[in-house]
């Protein structure tokens, strides 16, 4: 069936350090788009005229190009058009942020057109600043129901991470074919217990993340 | 940019663009097929059926579809199920789309009140006229923006079939970028037809929530 493979010399080892590649990237976006997100959303609420319209059209980028062909616009591209010399992985960092951060600042932007308009006008009038309102009076609000939402974005960031093999970093899936590769003689089917396990493996990863904002979800339905 | 260059680039891009629509929309297809069918089970606790629709959703939303493909199409063969790059396109599609598909109908059902399948069967439906013709039509305008959502993702996971060999348009691209180095050319092509492929499902989408909100609250 092909797992065999999976258990001689430090195989399995190479998979997990392929896999934390993927996680690695994965978290490092996750932050960088929470921060940027959060910020992105107030703006966007503030109904700054030019501003408001830029980020609409930086949504609606992001909401229909793949991150694929953003990956090879941010990979090749930039270093044809600009002669910018990106490694890969800083890249997919460029890339998933870009794409992180549209992600939250929407989800930012919804969570804080569901607060009254009464709050806002309240704190206005007991003559808080624009900026003094939303640290003390709507952010900590919001975070309630944020905190769900951007546990379930680590995981659809993580999930997203298996495409950085395609600009040809060594994560968990091409050290799976790496393996395949070399064992194709001893062990022909290997094609199926490697991905398999790589399959699980992506499970056990994004699972109780989402376990986890599904609960904190209902908990703090209220 | 080379006016030339892109003019011989464009036939091969269009033949990516139609094979791409044509796989991306049966597996939609093919996902709201199982996702009504799992959100069924689900719902009405079939017995065991609803532990193997839960199975199935969690575990397929929570892996990458690229993970899957690379099992349906390098995995299975080893096993005995050989299949064309193709099929597995429709098929990892399909089933990555029918779980995403599940929970948006889930929620849509969930939200109609059981007073509305009581009254149904006070008045001599049968189950099944029930959940057909008074909750699932209900649970639908419900799930509209959810379902859109669903979509664009599921046409924009369509890139990823390039790893099977499948000659969609990230594969032309990459093949052009590796034979003739015209780097701008293909991808700017490349980001043309994907805008062609979504803008439209995008406008058509937000038009469709409009309504289905109208249809819904009257706002």
């Amino acid at each position: 069936m092909g797992f065999e493979v999976l258990l001689k010399g430090n195989n399995i080892i190479r998979l997990l350090e392929g896999l934390a590649v993927a996680l690695k990237i994965s978290m490092i976006s996750v932050l960088i788009s929470i921060v940027l997100g959060t910020a992105c959303g107030v703006l966007m609420n503030m109904k700054i005229p030019v501003l408001k319209q830029l980020l609409r059209i930086y949504l609606e980028i992001v909401r229909i190009m793949p991150q694929m062909v953003l990956l090879f616009l941010v990979y090749f591209g930039a270093t044809k058009a600009m002669g910018i010399n990106l490694s890969a992985e800083t890249a997919s960092i460029i890339v998933f942020t870009f794409w992180g951060t549209a992600e939250m600042s929407d989800l930012v932007r919804g969570s804080l057109k569901a607060i009254p308009l009464i709050q806002y006008e309240s704190s206005l009038s007991l003559g808080l600043s624009r900026f003094q309102m939303y640290l003390y009076i709507i952010i900590p609000q919001i975070i309630r129901r944020m905190i769900p939402l951007s546990i379930n974005l680590i995981t659809r960031m993580i999930k997203t991470t298996s495409l950085v093999m395609m600009i040809g970093i060594v994560e968990v899936l091409k050290v799976g074919q790496q393996i395949i590769e070399a064992n194709r003689k001893t062990a022909p089917n290997a094609a199926f217990g490697v991905f398999l396990t790589i399959f699980i493996l992506y499970f056990i990863a994004c699972w109780p993340i989402s376990c986890l904002s599904k609960y904190l979800e209902k908990k703090w339905e209220n | 940019m080379d006016a030339e260059v892109l003019r011989s680039y464009l036939p091969g891009y269009a033949e990516a663009f139609f094979l791409t629509i044509r796989i991306g929309w049966i597996g939609i297809a093919l996902s709201f097929g199982i996702g009504i069918l799992t959100a069924f089970v689900s719902y009405y606790k079939v017995p065991v059926l609803k532990r193997i629709a839960g199975v199935y959703v969690e575990l397929f939303r929570n892996t990458p579809l690229l993970v899957q493909l690379f099992f349906i199409y390098f995995g299975l063969p080893k096993i005995g199920f050989s299949l064309s790059a193709e099929a597995c396109g429709i098929i990892g599609l399909g089933l990555l789309g029918g779980s995403y598909m599940s929970e948006s109908f889930r929620s849509g059902l969930d939200a109609i009140s059981k007073v509305q399948t009581e009254s149904a069967l006070a008045l001599g439906m049968t189950n099944f006229q029930v959940f057909w013709l008074i909750v699932f039509p209900e649970a639908l305008s419900l799930s509209v923006p959810a379902i859109v959502a669903n979509v664009i993702f599921l046409l924009k996971e369509t890139s990823v079939f390039s790893a099977i060999s499948l000659m969609d348009l990230m594969f032309t691209a990459k093949d052009l970028i590796g034979l003739y180095y015209n780097t701008t050319e293909a991808l700017f092509l490349l980001v043309l037809f994907y805008i062609l492929m979504l803008l439209p499902v995008s406008l058509i989408g937000s038009i469709a929530e409009k309504r289905a909100r109208y249809k819904m609250l009257g706002v």
